[in-house]
């Protein structure tokens, strides 16, 4: 019989469900021996019932529950509490259901702050309210799955590389439990590192890297951070090549950002990155900022606003 | 029946992003009220503040999944303003051709993956095969190839950009890296085959889909409005720069720079969705969604620009236009042309895309400017797939953010979306007469805007 899986996605940006559709042929093998119970993305359950008038949020019960996104409003808490209880297993797909994501830079500010800011741009009308009625109130913070709900499967990237998707969900349907990389992004990065260079100091993403030309191959580039600029490769989980490994934004000759997520599953990418570059020899406060540094990590509590 | 009730469509399926509709039945059983609830807020415009200004075209991808090469490429033309820096011809290209492809690809997703199965399947299907799964087992050469398709699109963008979803290769000053021969020679190949499929595609629907379902094109979400879209400066369809048309429902038009946009549109705040709705403050009338009526409301995503454009810039595309033009006017106002109009940007897409590729100034290695971060305000605009898409940031002497309006491409069909919406449930709803059926279709008219 084909196992069940239901999928949904909360403070989510479809990226992620975007990945899963980038598996290419390998999707209508998925499709084949997985049967969606639940997809909002592309196929039609509703919550409350087809004819809409349903009580309650409702799933079919189901042997995997693939969740992206994480946790900002009450509705998008439901769906997971929910989610948890029909669902055998679950994997929190991606950087937003494992660490919060980019939405959770959100988290350095209160939602009335959020709300002020996005009410009153130059093209907005002043309004009396916020708006209140058919839409789910905001929970304080954006949560990273984990701290609401268990999560049986961890999926960092953002969004995963469609590979690893695949990899992933045929693990789970032999019966295993997918494994992740251990490694960090530096790990499994080609360029050239001659040691602890003299730098002292990094400059802004805002000149060209040094390298020969297109043609000239990615191990031939001396490694990003040794040339000043910031690169998140030393504090990120690998993977985001898939199985062609390299890491995909070295690729393309411009550093890493951090969109895994820390290598060790506590880790705090902006501490793990401000040591390693102290322990180089290199002024942080070179940095115009270093916030963000936890762009894709800023859940569980990493972020919190300032008192202003 | 003697008691008002609400029927509650939660969430729309297939599309993307979080929204639900609730539909209020008077107590004979007729539409008293509808509303599109857009239930998601996630506040861009304040937490990019304080970040560098170069690292947002890496940040505000995040505001959509299916679209972020739009995201980035109006996000690193707003920075470029702002520090003063202009990217050299061959880092434009670059740019504008990647976004072009992904167009090309957004398309095929949205026509096959989240469409097409009220179609192919028909609307009235059981919703458990109702869908892409559905298709696929109806016509599963037809799957396959599209599959392909996309794959081959994205795939050729990660081994060209790096990153497909969530790109980072267009930078402050142009493009990170430049075009080798081998690049462009795979690309182009790779291109002719998706352009081959979108004239297949086109072709399809015009023979066995569309014909099918004139009296739902004629009828269903059929509102009044007026249409916004990129035009070049000889009036032709323009995906990655020119100048902003805003048109009227009866024809007449103006033209701005998206550096003032801020004179024309205006954003209102509904009591029930955390969604603005855009609407055009320059013509001087206010806001209203009265289906009768409207006040302020136009359109955008791809029927809007095909109504707005003089022409198309390619033969093929031209060619179709001039055909749908026949059959329909300009402006075309029927909802469900959305999905014409998107298989004619497909074939302008692709075509584009080819055109870009066998310009012999791709390959040239000068792709990217230095810059330095300095004050300065700069507003960044593309044609996403679902619209005018606008990034307008502001920085500091070090240049960081120091404030950000975004008007996303979706946005601007929020209320047209209510409106199509609204016209949907009161056609179809009688009585007190309800099916899921019924309620599809009512879907089907917020579908048809790919929101
Ligand atoms: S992890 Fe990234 S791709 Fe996935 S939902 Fe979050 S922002 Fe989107
Ligand atoms: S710091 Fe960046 S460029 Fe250097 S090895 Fe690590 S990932 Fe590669
Ligand atoms: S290099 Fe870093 S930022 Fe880029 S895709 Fe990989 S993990 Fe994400």
């Amino acid at each position: 019989m084909a196992a069940k899986v239901a999928s949904d996605w909360l403070n989510a940006c479809s990226g992620c469900e975007i990945a899963i559709v980038d598996m290419g042929e390998r999707l209508l093998t998925v499709l084949d021996l997985v049967e969606f119970v639940h997809l909002p993305a592309l196929m039609d359950h509703k919550y409350y019932g087809q004819m809409g008038d349903g009580a309650h949020l409702s799933f079919p019960e189901a042997d995997l529950g693939i969740i992206s996104g994480s946790i900002k409003n009450e509705e998008h808490l439901e769906v997971a509490l929910e989610m948890r209880k029909k669902c055998g297993a679950i994997i929190a797909l991606g950087t937003c259901a494992t660490h919060g994501g980019i939405p959770a830079l959100a988290n350095s500010w209160s939602n009335d702050e959020l709300f002020t800011r996005y009410y009153s741009t130059e093209t907005t009308d002043p309004c009396d309210a916020v708006p209140a009625d058919g839409v789910p109130p905001l929970l304080e913070n954006v949560s990273a799955l984990d701290e609401k709900i268990n999560v049986d499967i961890y999926l960092p990237g953002c969004p995963p590389h469609p590979d690893q998707v695949f990899g992933a969900l045929a693990a789970f349907l032999e019966g295993k439990t997918p494994e992740l990389p251990t490694k960090s992004v530096c790990d499994t990065c080609p360029t050239k590192r001659e040691g602890k260079g003299k730098i002292g100091k990094l400059r802004r993403f805002l000149q060209a890297p040094q390298y020969k030309g297109a043609d000239e191959p990615l191990d031939q580039m001396r490694c990003l951070l040794e040339q000043g600029i910031l690169c998140m490769g030393p504090v990120t989980r690998a993977g985001c090549g898939g199985d062609g490994v390299v890491p995909r934004c070295i690729s393309a000759r411009v550093p890493c950002r951090g969109c895994y997520g820390p290598v060790q599953p506590g880790g705090n990418q902006r501490l793990d990155m401000l040591n390693a570059l102290a322990s180089n020899g290199i002024d942080p406060a070179s940095l115009p900022e270093t916030v963000s540094m936890l762009r894709f990590s800023g859940g569980h509590g990493m972020l919190k606003p300032a008192r202003r | 029946m003697t008691e008002t009730r609400t029927i509650k469509i939660s969430p729309i399926t297939r599309i993307e992003g979080h929204a639900s509709i609730a539909i209020e039945l008077d107590d004979a059983g007729n539409v008293a009220d509808s509303k599109v609830h857009f239930q998601s807020i996630r506040g861009f415009e304040k937490f990019v503040e304080g970040k560098p200004a170069e690292e947002l075209p890496r940040i505000v991808t995040r505001i959509c999944g299916i679209c972020p090469w739009h995201h980035h490429v109006a996000a690193n033309k707003a920075v470029d303003r702002c520090f003063g820096v202009k990217p050299p011809p061959a880092g434009q290209k670059l740019r504008e051709l990647i976004q072009t492809i992904a167009q090309a690809e957004d398309k095929l997703l949205h026509f096959f993956f989240l469409a097409a199965a009220d179609f192919v399947i028909g609307p009235d299907a059981d919703y458990a095969v109702r869908n892409v799964i559905g298709v696929a087992k109806a016509n599963p050469d037809l799957a396959k190839k599209v599959v392909q398709m996309r794959y081959k699109a994205k795939m050729m963008i990660e081994k060209f950009a790096g990153k497909a979803i969530h790109p980072v290769a267009a930078v402050t000053g142009g493009f990170a890296k430049a075009m080798t021969e081998e690049d462009r020679k795979l690309m182009l190949e790779g291109m002719r085959e998706i352009y081959d499929f979108a004239r297949f595609t086109i072709d399809f629907a015009k023979k066995d889909i569309f014909p099918k379902y004139m009296d739902a094109i004629q009828s269903l979400g059929v509102i009044n409005t007026g249409f916004i879209g990129t035009v070049d400066s000889a009036g032709a369809l323009n995906l990655y720069d020119g100048k902003i048309r805003l048109m009227k429902a009866d024809g007449s038009y103006t033209d701005f720079d998206v550096q003032d946009y801020t004179d024309y549109l205006g954003e209102h705040v509904p009591s029930w969705s955390y969604g603005k709705f855009p609407y055009a403050k320059s013509w001087k009338e206010g806001f209203s969604l009265d289906i009768d009526n409207p006040k302020g409301i136009y359109r955008s995503n791809t029927l809007a620009r095909i109504n707005v454009a003089d022409h198309m810039a390619t033969p093929a595309a031209q060619e179709e236009l001039e055909e749908f033009r026949q059959l329909f006017g300009r402006p075309a106002q029927a909802t469900l042309l959305y999905h014409y109009a998107r298989l004619i940007e497909e074939v302008y897409a692709c075509e584009h895309a080819i055109e870009m590729l066998e310009d012999p100034e791709i390959t040239d290695p000068n792709v990217r400017a230095e810059a330095e971060p300095k004050a300065g305000r700069g507003v960044g605009c593309v044609e996403a797939p679902r619209g005018t898409l606008i990034h307008d940031y502001s920085t500091d002497d070090n240049g960081l953010i120091t404030r950000a309006n975004m008007i996303v491409g979706t946005t601007h069909n929020l209320g047209p979306i209510n409106m199509s919406v609204d016209q949907a449930a009161r056609s179809l709803i009688k009585d007190g007469h309800v099916d899921e059926g019924i309620l599809n279709k009512v879907e089907m008219a917020v579908r048809a805007y790919d929101p």
